[in-house]
């Protein structure tokens, strides 16, 4: 084909945001699937050759849905060099942090997905591997990037024992959990990661999608992309409820959770519910000192990252208002096929303070860089 | 309304596009069985490139589990979020009133017109036994 553009903006169309900004959701991804070889011991290699990384999933390799691009990828981010896009550092900063003016990046790595692979040995091998490969081949080289710890989280006492290993390490600033988990995330098993996140300060950060094993509905196997797409919300609203329920944030009063590619409009609505049975059903949860809105407000953060687009602009700028403005982190999802570009997605005017809150300053506040 | 000369006929092939700059304002030329179809190499929705994305059809359908595929080739996707658009109109598939991209009249001429006429060929050469792709901005 006669195509000789890629989506690397020139200086003279550079960040027509005008702001240096912060985005909450970048994915680097390995080369190839021996990438991490150099970061795993030899007994892991073969195992992965031999057997593969099974995930909590049953009978299936790979995602449960095809993505709305190959890859789940923009079409344009495949480096000219070769490899998966998000593989290369080079590439990455000239379309990603060079072209959007992005001063600090958090690094979500979610492919390959090992945080709940079956085999509890082979995840916690895999999810150090994918920690040093992020330090010695991204946040090392790059200082505009910071990672997030990747950790078995199916075995609580393995993930704290991973956040225990990098604690203190200036090259994260995050622990990655996925959405989808064999229990809902607020029961003890998980409590753990919790407990190991607020000694060492950091925000633990849930990104939707992972292995599960169950549905991303309450009611079954949905028939299409655009269901699992949408079913993240519900998946989420369950996973939140359950923290909140559960006492994590009266037990870890200091913890800071991240949904990351959650959507964000349905969080009022779930607020008021809560809150609507909370004052009834107190007897069940009398470990709860707060309203769930309170928590909410207190210790729950979203990143954009797929923006809502309801057709009337100021819905947006309301479900903004209400979740406040100060809890919500600007992300781009590079180099996925749902990115959303900082200077396009958000179709409303905002003040300067607001633009700067959301833009930059809550995440610089969450992750303390 | 200024006519730009922007490439040879024969550097675009059926089914190939060529993504080209006028007046700063790219633009991507497709081929579509030898009819020349020209939209700004910009995503209304959020500004990805469309001379990046991927030809496609269309899929109608009356009725759940009835399907028409048509128009093989005549529809370019974004690369990014895969908005669909008629690579004749500009129209996109998924919002055709509010949604769209522009675009341009293309046509084809004789060097030898050329050569004599006022046209701008900032670009490409033109010699006298060449057909041309002319475009209007």
């Amino acid at each position: 084909m006669n195509i000789h553009a890629s989506n690397v903006k020139t200086d003279k169309q550079k960040s027509r945001i005008g702001l240096a900004i912060a985005d909450g959701d970048i994915h680097p991804r390995p080369k190839s699937s021996t990438a991490l070889f150099p970061y795993l011991a030899t007994r892991w290699q073969e195992h992965l050759s031999t057997y593969g990384l099974i995930p909590r999933h049953g009978y299936q390799v790979g995602p449960a849905y095809p993505k709305g691009n190959p890859d789940a990828s923009r079409r344009d981010a495949y480096p000219p060099g070769g490899g998966a896009p998000g593989s290369d550092l080079d590439f990455m900063r000239a379309q990603l942090l060079d072209s959007h003016n992005i001063e600090l990046g958090i690094l979500n790595a979610i492919t390959p997905a090992p945080g709940n692979a079956q085999n509890p040995d082979l995840a916690a091998a895999m999810c150090r591997a994918l920690n040093e490969w992020q330090v010695a081949e991204w946040t090392e080289p790059e200082p505009r990037l910071k990672a997030s710890i990747v950790v078995p989280y199916e075995d609580g006492q393995a993930a704290a024992k991973e956040i225990e290993h990098w604690a203190g390490n200036p090259n994260f600033v995050q622990i990655l959990l996925m959405s989808r988990t064999a229990d809902p995330l607020g029961q003890r098993r998980y409590w753990p990661i919790y407990e190991a996140a607020v000694r060492n300060n950091l925000p633990i950060g849930i990104h939707a999608f992972g292995y599960g094993g169950y549905p991303v509905t309450g009611s079954g196997w949905p028939s299409y992309y655009i269901e699992e797409m949408s079913g993240h919300s519900q998946c989420c609203q369950a996973l939140l409820a359950s923290i909140i329920l559960e006492g994590v944030f009266e037990h870890f009063p200091t913890l800071k959770v991240v949904l990351i590619e959650a959507g964000f409009a349905w969080l009022p609505a779930l607020s008021w519910r809560l809150d609507n049975h909370i004052h009834k059903l107190k007897s069940e949860l009398p470990h709860l000192k707060h309203t769930p809105s309170e928590y909410i407000k207190s210790n729950i953060w979203l990143t954009t990252q797929p923006m809502e687009e309801p057709s009337r602009r100021k819905h947006l700028s309301d479900t903004f208002d209400w979740i406040g403005w100060d809890r919500l982190i600007f992300a781009t999802d590079y180099p996925h096929w749902d990115f959303d570009d900082p200077s396009e997605a958000l179709p409303i005017r905002l003040d300067e303070t607001k633009r700067k809150a959301l833009f930059r300053e809550n995440a610089r506040h969450v992750y303390g860089v | 309304m200024p006519r730009h000369v922007v490439a040879t006929v024969d550097e675009i092939p059926v089914g190939k596009r060529k993504l080209v700059t006028v007046d700063d304002r790219e633009i991507v030329i497709f081929n579509l069985n030898g009819e020349f179809y020209g939209l700004l190499n910009r995503c209304p929705h959020q500004g990805g490139k469309l001379c990046d994305g991927v030809l496609a059809g269309i899929v109608k359908s009356e009725n759940p589990g009835d399907y028409d595929y048509s128009r093989s080739g005549e529809i370019i996707r974004c690369p990014w979020h895969g908005w669909h658009f008629d690579i004749r109109t500009g129209q996109s598939w998924g919002d055709p009133d509010r949604v769209y991209t522009k675009h341009y009249t293309v046509s084809i001429e004789a060097g030898k017109t050329l050569v004599e006429g006022p046209y701008k060929a900032e670009t490409v050469e033109v010699c006298v036994d060449n057909d041309y792709i002319v475009i209007e901005t």
